[in-house]
């Protein structure tokens, strides 16, 4: 499959129940990259590389979510670096940035543009 | 012109001269050549004996001394003077350099002195000044350990403040001190018979042997090891000796300089640290200042100044000195100040002594009214000191009585205390200084203050009284758990057992803002799962929203390591394991391939789980009749236990069944940080369970309790709070002391900082759980029964429950499939991880 195939497709990836409010899940994309997705309490949705670029395990999907001066964020369960949800910004290492994927809600599924 | 400043001695005093001197030389008037005789740079000598923690000199280094950076300062190390040419201002090196100067500072410090006892000099005597010292004294401690079996003995010839220092030290490395004191007492310099007496009684508890009045007439080698002999004909069986029987002054180098030394010892200066030769000063504990040496630091850091001062062309001269002490000896406080033998005429003396609660507090006051503080001594019990010290030749606030009586302390506030005050005698900072910073410069932090006067950043025992000055001050130090919510987690918790919230997000929609984060989240989560059980309501810690609240560890009941994986700790109540339940763990660890590894705290920890593995795991530990060890939570992890009366002979209770009772009965108890506990089976505390947050040690007619100890970090050693009570006594106050500290520590506070921190500390804990001084025991008893009564097995409460399992999968879109990034590799036969992981790091 060609690049611009991979940028305009979009993968379906789980019921919108399958988040609970204020955590994340995993899923795996056909190509074997990993995506944290994250449900926060406002019922906003975002989805970041999973692996955490300092411990480099792949883990970030199970982070707490909360927010620092209305930046919304998912703490590292690792080493609890913190990962601004819109940007993939570390809040704690400006220097450190993670790749981040837009995620859509259509009929109770939520979906990813890989 | 730039002129040559020469110091001689990199001490802690020579450090700061040159500090003092820098700080202030904006004309660059000095150029400064240090020449040192040890290998290293000036450290903090003070904390010497802590260097047998971690044997790590670079814990002890001085910021700063090493002078990178500043090009006006050379410092050559390892060579020293060994000559003044004071016609010529040139001095030189042992290694033959020859340097100029045109002022000059002798820094040299002292010895220790060494009696002349015949054998002095074996292999296998020691003097404690140095880091070298030191690691002498280890390596002999080494070799002798993997020589032999037993106990290794030690004899530290002293029993002042640096023998017992030492004694600590040696002690602290598993040898058997004995300390032998010529003078009828221990610390006779700074405390009285009565509180030597106590003193003494107090180190013996701690396995030290105390020969006072008596001292070393011979020391002969036998087979390999040291035999002394006492006056007293005592005979020692030793594998070491350490000389601490007080320092001499290291004036050799003046002496042949031909510059004038005190009638004992120690170059000789005036007010101004100047010698007899006005180009020539000494300071630090080499000096004899108008014929006074000081062997303490901070009388040494003022004649430092008082150069600095006169190098830059300011008057200044050294105004005496305060020779108060403080410190903590294995435990045991002791403290000295002013005119503590009470030599001022018709000073008078108050004394109160209570051999029982193990304190013996003195104060001297003037003989007319209004009753002046002239000093004082207290031991076994110094939280008074921070307030006694800086009254000192001040009318005392309340009647001395009050002032010693365990809250009296406490009633006088810093209020009391004169603008003039001395609150740290190591900086000679005044609390008008202090005050100063808080109000005009705007310190609101101890940290702050410590940046602005240097006060406490020394020996740090004014950190108490500076963070008091805080408060009188107006200046709210925050507790705040973070930025969502102002309270403190004891706060959150009156609040949610008051209002009954039962949510997060109602807690912080009413009290809070934001949306929360990982500080506050698992803190209210762990509120919240005390007050569901003790309420009754037997909630599950991962119920509805408090799922969503808890740390990765609590989240999947497991705790997550290095590579995304996760370790499975069962619960092994009291390290009492049937070979049964031993062979499920070894089967499950087999057909999972797990890690295996026996944990420091008697029990097994399987390593290398994934998500999707852990029900599957669990569900074989759980039909099995294994339960969740909490490993992961905030919660209490084991009670380590010895084999006691049952098995050994010695043991005089069964601290197994103890140990088994206690844990089965607080397993699974939510807390501000993980609790461990350890109950021995006799004295020889072979279950080490006053490192614990609680522990046990079986006596003749009972139990002993201690509490607030702590391994980690800052070691602590657990504090007695009742002695022989029966078991239903002991476990009425166990529980009490839990429910006390579940509901007022702060977020991650282990018990050990909690009681120091407490308010009338173990006293005032004794008041509210044994005494019911706050009349809320019932309350205590009440909220431990119904913890008790609904404990229910985390994991079985998973496996039960189809809602919850289905979380534990890898990925979302895809269960089954484990993590493809997780691969391990072999070592000592046992899987282990690889740290693979493709890093998706974007730079900007
Ligand atoms: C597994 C074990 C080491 C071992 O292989 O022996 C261990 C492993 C960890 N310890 Fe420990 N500690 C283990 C016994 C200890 C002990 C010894 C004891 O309990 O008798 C201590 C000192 C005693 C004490 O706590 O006072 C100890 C003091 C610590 C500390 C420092 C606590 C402190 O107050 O300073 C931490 C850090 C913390 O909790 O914040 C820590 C934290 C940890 C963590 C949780 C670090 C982490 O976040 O990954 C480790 C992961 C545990 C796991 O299973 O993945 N561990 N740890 C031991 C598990 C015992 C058990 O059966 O539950
Ligand atoms: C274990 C221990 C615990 C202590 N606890 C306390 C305490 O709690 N409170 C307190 O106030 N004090 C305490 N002290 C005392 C305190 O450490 C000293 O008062 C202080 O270090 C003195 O500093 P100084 O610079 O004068 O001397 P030193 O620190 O002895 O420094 C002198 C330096 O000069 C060097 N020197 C000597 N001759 C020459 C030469 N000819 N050429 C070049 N270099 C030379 C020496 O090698 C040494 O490095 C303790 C001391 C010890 C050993
Ligand atoms: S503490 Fe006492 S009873 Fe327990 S094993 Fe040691 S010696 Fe035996
Ligand atoms: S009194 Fe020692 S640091 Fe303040």
């Amino acid at each position: 499959m060609t690049v611009l195939d991979e940028q305009t497709r979009i993968v379906a990836v789980c019921a919108v129940g399958a988040l609970i409010p204020g955590r994340g899940v995993a899923a795996l994309l056909p190509d074997g990259r990993q995506v944290a997705i994250f449900r926060t309490v406002d019922d906003e949705f975002y989805a970041l590389s999973n692996i955490d670029p300092f411990s480099r395990a792949a883990v970030l999907s199970r982070g707490i979510t909360g927010d620092s001066d209305g930046i919304p964020f998912v703490a590292s369960p690792m080493l609890k670096q913190r990962f601004d949800l819109r940007t993939g910004v570390c809040l704690d290492d400006e220097s450190v940035v993670i790749r981040t994927y837009p995620v859509e809600v259509a009929d109770g599924v939520v979906h990813l543009r890989p | 012109m730039t002129r040559t400043l020469v110091v001689v001695g990199h001490g802690m005093v020579g450090h700061r001269l040159v500090e003092a001197l820098r700080a202030e030389d904006t004309g660059h008037a000095w150029r400064v050549v240090v020449l040192a005789e040890e290998p290293r740079a000036a450290y903090d000598r003070v904390a010497l004996t802590s260097y047998v923690d971690g044997w790590d000199a670079g814990a002890l280094a001085l910021p700063g001394a090493d002078y990178a950076g500043d090009e006006l300062v050379e410092l050559r190390l390892g060579d020293p003077v060994v000559e003044i040419d004071r016609e010529a201002r040139n001095v030189v090196t042992a290694a033959g350099f020859t340097q100029h100067y045109d002022a000059l500072v002798l820094a040299t410090g002292s010895r220790p002195f060494v009696p002349p006892v015949p054998g002095h000099d074996l292999p296998g005597c020691f003097v404690y000044r140095t880091i070298e010292d030191l690691d002498a004294i280890r390596e002999t401690v080494e070799r002798v350990k993997s020589a032999k079996r037993g106990r290794a003995a030690a004899m530290v010839v002293g029993g002042g403040l640096l023998g017992l220092e030492a004694a600590k030290a040696l002690r602290d490395m598993g040898l058997s001190p004995h300390v032998v004191e010529m003078a009828p007492r221990l610390m006779p310099l700074q405390v009285d018979e009565g509180g030597g007496s106590l003193l003494r009684r107090l180190v013996t508890e701690l396995d030290l042997t105390v020969h006072t009045g008596t001292s070393a007439t011979v020391i002969e080698e036998d087979r390999g090891r040291l035999c002394a002999k006492l006056t007293n004909g005592t005979e020692l069986d030793l594998d070491l000796i350490v000389f601490s029987a007080g320092v001499r002054p290291r004036d050799e180098l003046a002496r042949e300089a031909g510059l004038e030394v005190g009638e004992r010892g120690g170059i000789l200066v005036d007010s101004s640290c100047r010698t007899s030769d006005s180009g020539v000063y000494a300071i630090g504990e080499c000096a004899a200042v108008e014929g006074r040496c000081y062997g303490l630091v901070a009388p040494g850091y003022t004649m430092a100044e008082v150069v600095a001062a006169q190098l830059l062309g300011r008057e200044a001269a050294f105004p005496g000195a305060d020779l108060s002490t403080k410190l903590k000896l294995m435990g045991v406080d002791v403290a000295s100040f002013g005119d503590a033998h009470a030599a001022t005429e018709g000073a008078l003396e108050v004394v109160l002594a209570d051999a029982v609660s193990g304190y013996y507090k003195k104060l001297v006051v003037s003989a007319e009214e209004p009753r002046t503080l002239l000093g004082g001594v207290l031991v076994g019990d110094a939280s008074a000191y921070t307030m006694l010290r800086p009254l000192v030749g001040s009318p005392l606030p309340a009647d001395p009585a009050a002032m010693l009586a365990p809250e009296g302390a406490g009633a006088v506030g810093v209020e009391a205390l004169p603008d003039e005050a001395q609150i740290c005698s190591c900086n000679n900072v005044t609390k008008g200084a202090v005050t100063g910073a808080i109000l005009s410069q705007g310190c609101d932090s101890v940290a702050a203050i410590k940046g602005c006067t240097r006060a406490g950043t020394t020996c740090g025992s004014c950190v108490p009284m500076l963070s008091k000055l805080l408060d009188a001050c107006g200046v709210e130090q925050s507790r705040a758990v973070c930025e969502h919510f102002a309270f403190s987690r004891r706060e959150l918790f009156e609040i949610v057992k008051a209002t009954r919230i039962t949510s997060f997000a109602e807690l912080i929609a009413k009290h809070g803002t934001g949306s929360g984060c990982a500080l506050c989240k698992p803190a209210v989560a762990s509120i919240l799962a005390t007050l569901d059980t003790t309420m009754g309501e037997g909630g599950h810690v991962l119920n509805d929203e408090q799922a969503a609240l808890q740390d990765t560890n609590d989240h999947f009941l497991a705790n997550m390591q290095r590579n995304g994986t996760y370790s499975v700790v069962p619960r092994v109540p009291g390290g009492e394991i049937t070979p049964a339940k031993l062979r499920v763990i070894a089967e499950v660890a087999d057909e999972f391939g797990l890690y295996t590894k026996i944990t420091g705290a008697q029990r097994i920890d399987l390593f290398g789980a994934t998500v999707d593995q852990l029900p599957l795991i669990w569900k074989r530990l759980v039909d099995a009749g294994l339960e969740s060890g909490h490993a992961y939570g905030k919660a209490l992890r084991t009670v380590k236990s010895c084999v006691g009366s049952t098995w050994c002979r010695y043991g005089v209770q069964d601290s197994v069944g103890m140990a088994v009772e206690l844990e089965l009965r607080y397993r699974g108890l939510r807390s501000p940080h993980k609790l461990k506990a350890g109950v021995s089976g006799c004295a020889r505390e072979c279950a080490e369970a006053r490192s614990k947050d609680f522990g046990v040690i079986a006596t003749e007619k009972g139990w002993n309790l201690y509490v607030g100890g702590n391994g980690g970090t800052f070691p602590r050693h657990a504090e007695l709070l009742v002695s022989d009570v029966d078991s239903e006594s002991l476990v009425r106050y166990i529980d009490r002391f839990l429910m006390f500290y579940v509901r007022t520590a702060d977020r991650l506070q282990r018990t050990a900082p909690w009681l120091e921190e407490l308010e009338g500390g173990l006293d005032h804990l004794r008041e509210v759980i044994v005494d019911d001084k706050l009349g809320i025991c019932e309350e205590l008893d009440a909220a431990m029964a119904k913890h008790v009564e609904n404990y229910a097995d985390e994991w079985r409460g998973v496996l039960e429950d189809p809602e919850k399992l289905a979380r534990f999968t890898s990925f979302v879109n895809a269960p089954g499939t484990p993590d493809p990034t997780i691969s391990f590799r072999v070592e000592r036969e046992q899987k282990v991880p690889v740290l693979l992981g493709v890093p998706e790091v974007v730079s900007r």
